[in-house]
């Protein structure tokens, strides 16, 4: 700012005539060109063209231009392009100011050209109010840690370790269960191919073991993240397995033991001892860990194992240093409420996860038997715990579609009809959505005999039991609504995802969720693995319902993007962030309670002693602090309160 | 101005960056027609707005203030809706301490698709504050 004439440029697009044809483009220049500070005003035809850039960055020489506005598109297409062009003219990037007058003028207002030239022409005043109290600004520079913190050593969390690894980033993966290998680990065979969940996993295992830059920590949560971007300083903690080298008398062991609970990795189809064991080929680590959830410290195992359990080891803390920190915490299948289409009442209503988990275990040959019974009829409910329509209470829902289900129940279908003759599947669905390649199963399904009924989401089937068998009652709109009553041996209720309880978590991260509790992205297309937390990357299903495929696509999209940050040493960081002048600054402190960020504390300025200071690195300018300060001393870099005020004053004057 | 003509209420919108500016483009692209005497000022986020910014509005002649703000779908704070309401009452009570209606105010949440919410609620605010009259301090 300074004493520095303002000499402000201002060039009105007609995007062909996307903008032209509504707003008189002559007549907005006519407008503005004698505003305060404007030197020259022109329109062209587009201004983002070799020939439109070229017109600014000679007027910006010839007229000796300190500021430009483009007037065109909406400042989400154009807005870096003509920071750019200003700065191959010389000038400070942030010298500029983007005018919205096609997205929200000409096309908004194309039924009425008059008004919607006096808005593009308060548009583009308002442009011109901005840049009179603009400064030049620098993006923040902040050195980078070449490491990454990976939390989640699923599929998305491995795949992103490994891509990470081979680009010579050191590699930090954090799991909080005993082993890796998320959910994938614990399923069979998986679609499209048919390769096994767990075949998958190991083959990312096998890879990661051959480098010698990543590190797994299993058994472990993370405790605290201090710092910011590029300098993120991470403590862990790491429970102990209580074995420290193998025992080859694992079978005996796990029977000695007295206890009995459900085995997460099979959903709760098995029961397991407190000791865990690999639990599928080529597991990492190798070594059992005892659940101290579940063990009573009978010391039974101690009797067989002696030389391998160590019930004196300790939990341990470990500090790292980071650059970025990508979260890869994955989903939780739904569980259906006790008495929802009959789940937990009738033995034969189970989950998709836990019909794989059976298909897993019970390779018995020509005969599906569950509970003893044999599985000749078997109906599928699709959309349970997905797409839920609200009840009038206070019920959390799940509004969204979990995306993989359609496809894995059709590959499951299509398993069954390939592994048991005669079986009879019945498959009640609301819409089925096997998108893109999955159609194909969809249609082999459909082939080989599979029943499609469909249900009104208003009037959902009810389950109920009818001798030895189970009913499903169900209107079928293909049908025009006839009632039918399906007699089954197995129901399996088809079970969306939902967000993995991460309360922990989610307090020491403070990652934003979106609709449904997942991590949100900053946009579905431009930025959809970054958060708004700078250094914040999100991958897999911890982000929303994604198949393997997908998730493994956004583990190498968020590994790229934290190789981005971490490579060059250095991170710049765009300047709009909060500043306090000193002067006006009463210490009321009203910012730092305000702050989400924990961006603001109090410093000793020469000359003003203690006042509120911000540190850049941290804030992240959502200018929270600016509304509620009581004397306006905090405000937002490249968005001043002056300019704000300035802008209120110019748009409310008559055009 | 506009004396003889029909009385048509100009409104001021703060949107915000990553979402509700968005939303409003998203409008545009569908060609919605909400009426054309708004101005846009787009914020980083709307608990950003100081309540005094609102007071300002209209004493510069605005005769409504729309907040388009993020709502849930805020990237920088959880409780951005609450934190942005109590922005929006304490410009409530200001207004109103110098003479202006409160119904010239307004805040609805504007998601990055809520093109006809937003295009609606400039029709419905539009028509309100016709029904209101042009902005005059000491109206109340």
């Amino acid at each position: 700012m300074g004493n520095e004439e303002r000499r402000i440029g201002v060039y009105v697009c007609w995007c062909g005539g996307n903008i032209s044809d509504v707003v008189n483009v002559e007549k907005v220049v006519e407008a503005i060109k004698n505003e305060a500070g404007v030197v020259v005003a022109r329109h062209f035809m587009f201004m983002c063209s070799e020939a439109g850039q070229k017109m600014i960055i000679d007027d910006i020489k010839k007229y000796k231009l300190n500021a430009v506005v483009v007037a065109s598109c909406s400042p989400k297409l154009h807005e870096l392009t003509f920071r750019n062009v200003v700065a191959r003219a010389g000038l400070n990037p942030y010298m500029y100011y983007h005018a919205n007058i096609r997205e929200q003028s000409s096309w908004a207002h194309s039924n009425d050209p008059e008004e919607a030239t006096r808005k593009a022409i308060r548009h583009v005043r308002m442009a011109i109010a901005y840049l009179r109290h603009a400064e030049p600004l620098e993006k923040i520079r902040v050195s980078a840690t070449p490491s990454v913190l990976i939390i989640g050593g699923g599929i998305s969390g491995l795949k992103a370790a490994l891509d990470l690894s081979r680009m010579g980033i050191n590699v930090y993966v954090v799991e909080k269960q005993p082993f890796i290998g998320g959910h994938l680990a614990k399923i069979g065979s998986i679609y499209p191919y048919g390769r096994k969940g767990w075949e998958v996993v190991s083959t990312l295992v096998k890879e990661l073991r051959k480098r010698d830059n990543v590190v797994i920590y299993t058994n472990a949560e993370v405790e605290s993240v201090k710092g910011f971007i590029g300098n993120f300083e991470v403590s862990i903690r790491v429970k102990p397995r209580y074995f420290k080298r193998m025992c080859k008398r694992l079978d005996e062991v796990t029977k000695v033991c007295p206890i009995r609970v459900p085995d997460e990795y099979s959903y709760g189809v098995k029961k397991r001892s407190a000791i865990i064991l690999p639990p599928y080929p080529g597991a990492y680590p190798e070594l059992p860990a005892i659940d101290m959830n579940s063990c009573t410290k009978c010391m039974k195992c101690l009797e067989v194992c002696k030389d391998s359990i160590d019930f004196s080891q300790e939990e341990q803390i470990i500090k790292l240093k980071v650059g970025s920190i990508i979260t890869a915490t994955g989903f939780k299948p739904y569980r259906p409420k006790e008495g929802e289409f009959g789940y937990k009442v009738y033995g034969e209503v189970i989950t998709l996860p836990e019909l794989l988990s059976i298909l897993k275990q019970s390779d018995s040959k020509d005969r599906l038997v569950i509970n003893g019974k044999e599985v000749k009829d078997l109906a599928f409910i699709y959309c349970v715990g997905s797409r839920q329509k609200p009840k009038g209470n206070n019920d959390k829902i799940n509004t969204y579609c979990s995306r993989y289900c359609c496809n894995a129940t059709m590959f499951t279908a299509i398993k069954l009809f390939e592994r048991y003759r005669g079986i009879r599947q019945y498959h009640v669905y609301r819409d089925i959505r096997t998108y893109g390649k999955n159609e194909l199963m969809y249609e082999k399904a459909c082939k080989m005999g599979a029943v499609f009924v469909k249900y009104d989401e208003n009037d959902p089937p009810k389950v109920y039991r009818n001798n030895n068998k189970l009913i499903v009652k169900v209107k079928d709109l293909l049908t025009e609504r006839e009632e039918l009553e399906i007699p089954v041996d197995l129901v399996v209720l088809v079970t969306g995802m939902e967000p993995n309880d991460n309360e922990k978590l989610n307090e020491i991260l403070k990652l934003p969720t979106g609709r449904g509790g997942f991590y949100q992205e900053v946009h579905p297309k431009l930025r959809p693995v970054e958060t708004t937390l700078a250094g914040f990357l999100i991958a897999g299903t911890a982000q929303g319902p994604k198949d393997s495929r997908e998730s493994l696509l956004s583990a190498s999209a968020a590994a790229a993007k934290a190789a981005g940050t971490v490579l060059k040493g250095f991170i710049e960081l765009e300047p709009f962030v909060a500043f306090v002048d000193p002067e006006k600054c009463e210490l009321s402190k009203t910012c730092i309670a305000e702050c989400p960020y924990g961006a603001i504390s109090v410093k000793n300025y020469e000359g003003f002693g203690k006042k509120a200071w911000v540190n850049p690195a941290l804030c992240k300018g959502c200018g929270s602090c600016v509304a509620v300060c009581p004397v306006g001393a905090i405000q937002i870099r490249g968005l001043t309160n002056k300019q704000i005020e300035d802008m209120i004053k110019t748009s409310a004057k008559e055009v | 101005m506009n004396e003889g003509s029909e009385f048509r209420p100009k409104i001021l919108v703060f949107s915000t960056n990553l979402i509700s500016d968005v939303g409003i483009d998203y409008a545009g692209l569908l060609h919605m027609h909400y009426p054309a005497t708004t101005s846009i000022i787009r914020l980083p986020c709307s608990s950003m707005i100081r309540p005094e910014w609102i007071l300002f509005a209209l004493e510069s002649g605005f005769d409504g203030v729309f907040v388009a703000a993020d709502g849930t779908d805020c990237p920088y704070l959880r409780d951005c809706t609450e934190r942005t309401a109590r922005r929006i009452d304490q410009a409530l009570e200001l207004v109103k301490k110098n003479g202006f209606r409160p119904e010239r105010i307004k805040m609805a949440a504007i998601c990055s698709v809520c093109a006809e919410p937003f295009s609606n609620h400039m029709k419905n605010f539009y028509e309100m504050l016709k029904k209101l009259g042009p902005v005059k301090k000491g109206e109340i």
